[in-house]
């Protein structure tokens, strides 16, 4: 102690002082931060803010420093998480290059980011949630009723099986095969890009739940006699049929008739 | 006719399994200039046993496709499914079946084409054929029965029969195209133009959700949102007139856009709240549509191409549609459900003689 007291008076004393007492302030503030978002309900706190950091690195050059929209992008406010969830998860944003469409690609962003980046743009303004597993739980649902439901609002873009096809100046609807039901629910409520919004009010989740169930069962449909040529109907079985089969028929006539060696 | 070649059939220096080993006078070509080629088959006696081993192989093969195509029928359950790659998930007896006895039928036809190509005699065959032009005397006859025809028929002298019946043959069709009316089957006292002209809707008739037949409130359309809607009702109406007709004439889709994005519109306020309703059937030669991108606010038909653009009175923006698509003027009544407020003010669907110019 005789060496502390000696030195006191030291004139680096103070900003020794300074500095742990600067230290302590710092761990302290540390420690509390870490605990206070914890006990907000389950950590959105923290998401909106890590949400807030990935959309201003990654989305406010198009859609604006507070996702008002710009002339690049349009408005975020009120699209909701399932919007950036359907979005952000298929690798449609951000986007590529501008172009007729958002092509789905791989995703940059993992489950984590997107669930922030969500939380982020639902704080904003209410939207359309992402939806709970109740809602997307199909396995009880009528798929008759959902091919009826499919052919009167889906099959005019999307074809009746579900393989997609061409709209106006290159945009198009995608082919189905590879939706997920999460993400056919977040388009149906969210409306991606030219595709329009069925709500909840005129496609009750019932009758959302048999639309998924009959695009599952075309997912997982074999094709019972072989080829299948992308179930796109006669246009493509003809097709076939005047460019493989007769040119096989042209070429086993041109072998009966070519002369043996 | 025809006439054999000189050396076919003439073959006598046949091997021991009695095919021609070198013949004699092969080689020679009645139609042109063409020396004749020898094959390997008949100059080598080799070569004309494999030729014969191949052919049998492919009817045994034959043989074993068939066994193995009803081994399969027993074998394989009709529900299996296998995954082929090129064919994808398929079910696997369809595909074991047309495969085997596909193969079977093939190695059939493969086998006899093969055996005539190979064994068979090889030689050019000249066949006669008699002059395309008739000989002078088939023509006079053919002239002379003409004109006997003629005067024993009396068709020349009995000038009234010969116009009566002139015109009877062109009257009889007359019918034929007249009962073409009838495709539309008119109910007595009833005007096809009219029929064509008016739908179902009328004021105050609800607007049910196709599939769901449910009434719809404006709330429920978001901006951007879609609805292939009928009129309330329609079920019964189909089920008494046992066709499709109403709603044909009477389906419609309903859009909702913000309202500033209204250019313009068939009447004025035919639109609630920026809910728009119109025509589902295509101006053109009648297709059902519903492609319609939320973005552009255009409509588009995939059966020709053509485009309508519904902020801007469902103008033609693209392809051979001449006619904008009728809108439907709505409001909502007073439990708050979206009506129509009367009938399209225009005939729905392609155009037809007696319509109207709009």
């Amino acid at each position: 102690m005789k060496f502390l007291s000696a030195r006191r008076r030291n004139p680096f004393v103070a900003a020794l002082l300074l500095v742990g007492a600067l230290g302590a302030v710092g761990v302290t503030f540390s420690v509390v931060s870490n605990i206070q978002p914890a006990q907000a309900s389950l950590g959105t706190q923290t998401q909106v803010e890590e949400g807030k950091k990935l959309y201003l690195e990654g989305c406010s050059s198009c859609h604006g420093i507070d996702a008002q929209g710009a002339t690049n992008g349009p408005t975020l406010l009120g699209v909701g998480a399932a919007a950036v969830h359907f979005q952000v998860s298929t690798g449609r944003m951000p986007l590529a290059a501008p172009g007729a469409q958002a092509t789905a690609k791989e995703a940059i962003y993992n489950e984590e980011e997107v669930a922030a980046m969500s939380a982020y743009i639902s704080s904003l303004a209410p939207g359309p949630a992402i939806p709970t597993s109740e809602e997307l739980d199909y396995e009880s649902a009528d798929i008759a009723a959902g091919g009826v439901l499919f052919r009167i609002n889906c099959a005019q873009c999307h074809q009746a099986a579900g393989q997609g096809g061409a709209l106006t100046q290159g945009k198009y609807a995608p082919n189905l095969m590879q939706s997920t039901p999460q993400e056919i629910y977040e388009a149906m409520v969210s409306g991606p890009q030219s595709m329009p919004v069925f709500s909840n009010d005129t496609l009750p989740i019932k009758d959302k739940q048999a639309v998924t169930a009959y695009i599952m069962a075309l997912q997982e449909a074999p094709s019972p006699g072989g080829l299948s040529l992308g179930r796109i109907g006669p246009v493509a079985e003809g097709l076939f049929m005047w460019v493989v089969v007769f040119a096989a028929f042209i070429g086993a006539a041109v072998w009966i008739g070519i002369k043996a060696r | 006719m025809s006439e054999l070649a000189p050396g076919a059939g003439k073959n006598e220096d046949l091997d021991s399994n009695g095919h021609p080993t070198a013949p004699a006078k092969l080689g020679y070509s009645p139609v042109a200039e063409i020396p004749h080629q020898l094959r390997v088959t008949d100059t080598d006696p080799k070569a004309a046993r494999r030729a014969e081993r191949q052919v049998a192989a492919m009817f045994i093969l034959s043989m074993v496709f068939i066994m193995l195509s009803l081994v399969a029928y027993v074998m394989i359950d009709k529900y299996t499914v296998v995954y082929i790659p090129v064919l994808g998930v398929v079910g696997a007896s369809n595909v074991a079946l047309g495969f085997t006895f596909g193969i079977a039928v093939l190695l059939i036809g493969a086998g006899a084409i093969q055996w005539a190509k190979k064994l068979m005699p090889d030689v050019e065959v000249v066949q006669e054929r008699h002059d395309l032009v008739s000989e002078k005397e088939d023509d006079n006859l053919a002239l002379a029965n003409y004109e006997r025809g003629k005067d024993e028929s009396g068709f020349a002298r009995y000038k009234i029969i010969r116009r009566t019946l002139l015109g009877a043959m062109a009257l009889f069709p007359i019918p034929m195209v007249v009962v073409l009316r009838d495709l539309w089957v008119t109910p007595p006292g009833e005007n096809p133009t009219e029929i064509l002209s008016t739908t179902m809707w009328a004021k105050g008739i609800r607007i049910v959700s196709d599939g769901t037949y449910l009434p719809v409130r404006p709330e429920d359309l978001p901006v951007g949102g879609l609805v292939s809607a009928l009129p309330e009702g329609l079920l019964e109406v189909q089920k008494e007139e046992h066709n499709l007709n109403a709603r044909g004439k009477a389906a419609i889709i309903l859009v909702r856009m913000d309202p500033d994005q209204i250019r313009s519109q068939q009447g004025e306020g035919w639109d609630y709240n920026g809910i728009l309703a119109y025509s589902k059937i295509c101006t053109h030669v009648g297709c059902p549509i519903a492609l319609y991108e939320q973005r552009t606010h255009h409509l588009l038909c995939p059966c020709h191409q053509s485009t309508f653009d519904l902020a801007d009175s469902g103008a033609v923006i693209f392809g051979p549609a001449a006619r904008n698509m009728p809108q439907l003027p709505i409001s909502v009544d007073a439990e708050g459900y979206l009506v129509a407020t009367q009938d399209f003010a225009v005939p729905v669907g392609p155009s037809f003689w007696e319509r109207e110019r709009a």
